[in-house]
């Protein structure tokens, strides 16, 4: 009951913080558009996919990707936020309250997950844009997917942060977690059809799986997008939820360790 | 009855440190910065394992039952650690969520100690908006909204105005007397530690001292008389000599302990006629008290050592 409490507190304040940054609500809205209607639109003029049927544009094939994306970025964003909660004190507030340490990785992790399913909320609205129709139950099992995987990625940037002395270590985890676990995501090009080794990255990338999922349910009833989907459901949800636990346990452990 | 013990032993930074605070006293933690009293608070607060030994806070093994240690601590740190982009009520709100306080007390007792710190007309403010001893006001409230029976204060006037510091400390009374707290703060003011009902003098990790100011005080015998002369050298002798007094040289001062300084003054001007280039007559304070113990003024170290233990504590998170 105290724990849940303690998971509860984590979590509203982040939602909380989050709504009264303007300048961040913002950003990461601006990111993903960004992403998809300048990169999209432009890439989609200037080549086709290979093996893409009539009437699918890059653009659709792209938007589960920039889903994940938004997802990816902001979730590992939220979870590195811890470093500046301990620079500016607050973490030691919470650390020496008298609540589980898990409970405050689970109630970071959540908020993190909360944030990044707005922003989420947000890009399937536009959905209609890039010429994909999303029914109800459709859009519940994307958020449900996101959220898994917003989970697992926010417990990811918790354990990264418990390593971080400060945030001078940031770009180096953009460039050398964030981005290759992005490009390597089949976010931008499919899988199919890249070199040996690079199909061997994208295997290991655990995001793959989640994007996939992303398409499994977006294309479910679009023959010509479901040409682009490597795995199946279930195959996809069982990775991302493995994801989830191992993170979150990782997170969760190195929560305890904090002094 | 409750009988609050508090003991521990041996901590890299505080070596073999024992002493018992009774219920419903200020008790200080006097010495200069690294000399171990954040260290002794962390542990006492659960926040850091000590080594060896164990510590009792208001009944609660700090080793065997710390969510219980913590559930009955209020701790005002050294550094800030409030929430800027969250108002002052959010702030508390948010401490009272993780003290699990039963909401129908929390409302009140939010009212209660913003009322206290004088901060109730600017509760729904961000943090981000208030000055320095707002701040630590409002930490000093957030510290109390779960009942504590003892209250940690590390540092709790550093960087402070003159007048917020004398506010703080009518604080540290009142709470003492309507919450019947027991406070236990650290400091390296020796004019605010008088403000204390005992004081442990600690240096490089050990109690030197423990007593009440006035007692500390008697300790050094009488007051101090500071001259500089025309040759400090040659004068010492004659002073211990010819006036059978107690006198050493302190830089570039000689320093005279006697009884009553106003009696021994003209005595002193009359052997050393014309000798004498300035007198300062000292009352003793704590300063001369950690002087006379460890052989150092506080304040020496000060600066260096402030810096070095930020950078140093900034590293280790």
């Amino acid at each position: 009951m105290r724990s849940m409490k303690a998971v509860y507190t984590i979590w509203l304040r982040d939602v909380l913080r989050f709504m009264r940054e303007r300048s961040r609500i913002v950003g990461t809205l601006a990111q993903p558009l960004l992403y998809l209607l300048i990169v999209g639109t432009g890439l989609s003029a200037a080549f086709r996919l290979p093996q893409a049927p009539e009437g699918f544009s890059y653009l659709q094939f792209m938007y589960p990707g920039i889903l994940g994306m938004s997802v990816l970025f902001t979730s590992v964003f939220s979870g590195l936020s811890i470093v500046w909660d301990r620079e500016f004190g607050f973490l030691k507030e919470v650390l020496v309250a008298p609540v589980p340490r898990w409970s405050v990785a689970v109630g970071k992790a959540l908020g993190g997950s909360t944030v990044a399913m707005i922003q989420g909320a947000v890009l399937l609205l536009l959905a209609p844009l890039v010429g994909i129709s999303l029914t109800f139950i459709t859009i519940l099992k994307v958020f449900l997917v996101l959220f898994i995987i917003a989970f697992s990625l926010t417990s990811l940037g918790i354990t990264i942060a418990s390593r971080m002395e400060s945030m001078e270590g940031f770009q180096m985890i953009m460039n050398f977690l964030v981005m290759p676990l992005f490009f390597l995501s089949g976010a931008l090009f499919p899988l199919k059809g890249v070199a040996p080794w690079m199909e061997t990255l994208m295997k290991i990338d655990p995001l793959t799986y989640g994007v996939d999922a992303l398409r499994n349910i977006i294309f479910a009833n679009n023959d010509q997008g479901r040409l682009f989907v490597n795995f199946s459901l279930s195959l996809d949800l069982t990775v991302i939820c493995l994801m989830a636990l191992v993170f979150i346990f990782l997170g969760a452990r190195a929560f305890n360790r904090q002094e | 009855m409750r009988d609050l013990v508090r003991k521990y032993k041996d901590f890299l930074a505080v070596k073999g440190v024992t002493f018992d605070v009774p219920e419903g006293e200020i008790f200080g933690f006097l010495g200069p910065n690294g000399a171990g009293k954040s260290t002794t608070i962390q542990i006492l607060a659960t926040l850091l394992k000590p080594t060896e030994g164990t510590a009792v806070v208001n009944g609660f093994d700090i080793r065997n039952e710390p969510d219980k240690v913590r559930q009955s601590i209020g701790l005002v740190f050294q550094d800030p650690s409030l929430d800027e982009r969250l108002t002052a009520r959010e702030n508390l709100y948010f401490h009272a969520m993780l003290y699990n306080v039963e909401t129908t007390i929390m409302k009140k007792r939010m009212a209660e100690v913003l009322e206290m710190v004088e901060l109730a007309d600017r509760q729904k403010d961000q943090v981000k908006t208030f000055s320095g001893g707002m701040r630590r006001r409002l930490e000093i409230a957030r510290g109390l909204v779960h009942y504590p029976k003892v209250l940690f204060l590390d540092e709790p006037t550093v960087g402070l105005d003159p007048q917020t510091r004398k506010r703080i400390w009518e604080y540290i009374h009142y709470l003492r007397d309507k919450e019947g707290l027991t406070i236990f703060l650290t400091t390296h003011y020796m004019d605010e530690a008088e403000n204390c009902q005992r004081i442990a003098v600690i240096d490089h990790g050990e109690i030197v001292a423990l007593d009440t100011p006035e007692n500390l005080k008697s300790v050094i015998g009488g007051d101090v008389i500071k001259i500089s002369t025309d040759n400090n050298e040659e004068v010492l002798p004659v002073i211990k000599n010819r006036l059978q007094v107690k006198a050493e040289k302190q830089g570039d001062y000689i320093a005279i302990q006697v009884e009553k300084g106003e009696i021994f003054i003209p005595r002193l001007a009359v052997e050393l006629k014309g000798r004498i280039n300035s007198m300062v007559i000292k009352k003793p304070s704590l300063d001369d008290v950690f002087l006379h113990l460890t052989g150092r003024e506080i304040r020496e170290e000060g600066v260096n050592a402030v810096d070095r233990m930020r950078v140093y504590s900034k590293r280790k998170h």
